[in-house]
């Protein structure tokens, strides 16, 4: 059942589109993955899904009474968020705040929704540490679980492995795939390509306008994926040319 | 020592004064620590100046009430402030500095052109820096501030829960439906307020720092939002007393001693979240 529904979006701001001719859509229970290079919309594209920035042309639907309060949401860290004194649980109990309507204080039940999500995202233990003192990967678990407490439906994702080691990439990406399995639908911008493989079970190609949309069984074979990877070879290539000139 | 406090306490306008002092150093800290970490620290010291210059205008119409034009002014200016922060054609910091230094600029213009006493260069001096006016606070003045001291705090604890979403991660609470506009316009509104009240106390020029200093100093030893803003208050209100009490004592001016307090109690949180 369909969930997400674009018809023919341009995404941009204040007027000015970065992305145009959008035509997708999302199932209940599916992990698409957003790719493409830097500056080609992916961000501001999800930036429009939340409701953060409004479309410029086009329609973005949701169905199936999915709420604006039903999304998780996993952005990049601020510059805010880099000497933030706050608890591991006061920010995990923020993610009820929409819930939780124009009453001022968390009641029991929602402080024990944060708890599982504490307790699933394996944080309980750093419940009372400061949130600036934790490692990249641990951020990562903290606003995941604050995430969960906001939804059960829609997990949003923007390039979530960024400055993270390898391990913990492997980690968190197969956190992201068991909350998958067990129904919750995932949406991830990501430049990690290998990992965007592997793990969803739809591909969006966006450069400019729609590269290619559909299965990522069929992603691989395509035509826009060879065109894709060229580019990027290209990039590395002139990213590695530039390299030795500096050294 | 104690007898000369003991002495001056007797008198109905000190006892005002500390009163008065104590609420606003309350709740001018409450709002320190989200100003700080959103980058809002130049907005309050922006409004400062606007609310200087509304003051002189204020005093050249001689209207009876001075605050019933400063309130509104600086809350609108404090609306298009924020307003103008997530614009891109100008940059936030650029509008504080051409906000600020215009009504500095016409306020004092202002004030020296129409001169309602002989002691321009005093009256001038006195709504930049504070000075002894808070002794000579009348009672429908205290009054003013004890209610607004109280909307203020009040307020701010009903809305705690969201001035922290939206200080944390305002994208996360937008997209999850927070209405993240109507509160950034209510922290801009209650900082409009928490300027106003705090002018008669520190003066003009000083209030930023009573509003960031706490904040400063309680976010170098604590380590969670609760805990640091409950801090900043006790601190703020300790550094008020202690400045006030000091500026009786030894008649300096009240404004400035009690920044001095909130310097050295920032130093000394310097020195302690060191050894940490």
């Amino acid at each position: 059942m369909s969930i997400i529904k674009v018809n023919n979006l341009s995404v941009g701001y204040e007027g000015k589109a970065v992305a145009t001719g959008l035509n997708f859509t999302v199932d209940e229970g599916d992990y698409l993955c957003i790719i493409g290079e830097n500056g080609a919309g992916k961000s501001t594209l999800m930036k429009t899904l939340l409701h953060l920035i409004k479309p410029i042309e086009g329609n973005l639907e949701y169905m199936d009474g999915l709420m604006p309060y039903e999304i998780g949401y996993l952005p990049q860290h601020t510059l805010v968020q880099k000497d933030f004194p706050a608890s591991v649980e006061e920010i995990v109990l923020s993610g009820l705040l929409s819930k939780s309507g124009l009453r001022p204080f968390y009641t029991k039940n929602e402080k024990e929704i944060a708890a599982r999500a504490m307790n699933k995202m394996d944080i309980t233990h750093l419940k009372k540490k400061c949130y600036r003192n934790l490692s990249g990967g641990q951020k990562q678990r903290v606003l995941l679980a604050r995430a969960l407490c906001a939804t059960s439906k829609l997990l949003v994702l923007d390039e979530p492995t960024t400055g993270l080691d390898p391990k913990v990439t492997e980690e968190f990406y197969k956190l992201i795939s068991d909350l998958n399995s067990e129904g919750l639908t995932v949406i991830m911008v990501s430049h990690d390509m290998p990992s965007a493989i592997k793990y969803s079970n739809k591909i969006l190609l966006v450069n400019q306008t729609q590269k290619f949309f559909g299965k990522t069984l069929d992603y691989i074979d395509s035509d826009a994926r060879k065109e894709f990877d060229g580019d990027l070879e290209t990039v590395k290539k002139v990213e590695r040319s530039v390299n030795k000139e500096n050294d | 020592m104690i007898s000369t406090l003991m002495y001056y306490l007797s008198f109905p306008f000190v006892r005002y004064a500390i009163v008065v002092g104590v609420l606003i150093a309350l709740c001018s800290s409450l709002l320190g620590v989200t100003l700080v970490l959103k980058r809002y620290s130049f907005i309050g010291d922006g409004l400062s100046h606007v609310a200087f210059g509304a003051m002189a205008v204020a005093s050249v119409l001689k209207l009876a009430d001075i605050n019933v034009l400063i309130l509104p002014v600086t809350v609108i200016s404090a609306i298009l402030l924020l307003r103008t922060g997530q614009n891109t054609k100008v940059k936030g910091d650029a509008a504080i500095a051409m906000l600020s230094v215009s009504s500095l600029a016409i306020g004092y213009l202002l004030m020296n052109v129409f001169a309602t006493s002989a002691n321009v260069a005093g009256d001038v001096c006195t709504t930049l820096f504070g000075s002894t006016s808070i002794l000579t606070l009348d009672m429908s003045e205290v009054v003013m501030c004890i209610v607004l001291s109280i909307v203020v705090i009040l307020t701010f604890i009903v809305f705690y829960n969201k001035i922290f979403a939206v200080t944390f991660d305002e994208n996360f609470a937008k997209a999850t439906g927070t209405k993240t506009d109507a509160y950034n316009l209510l922290i801009a509104v209650l900082i409009a307020i928490i300027i106003v009240i705090g002018m008669n106390l520190v003066g003009s020029l000083l209030i930023s720092a009573l509003i960031i200093f706490p904040a400063l100093s309680a976010m170098r030893i604590i380590n969670n939002f609760k805990g640091v803003v409950i801090a900043s208050a006790i601190m703020s209100v300790i550094c008020a007393l202690v400045g006030m009490i000091v500026s009786i004592l030894f008649s300096t001016p009240v404004g400035a001693t009690i920044v001095a307090a909130d310097l050295v109690l920032y130093l000394i949180t310097v020195i302690i979240g060191r050894k940490n």
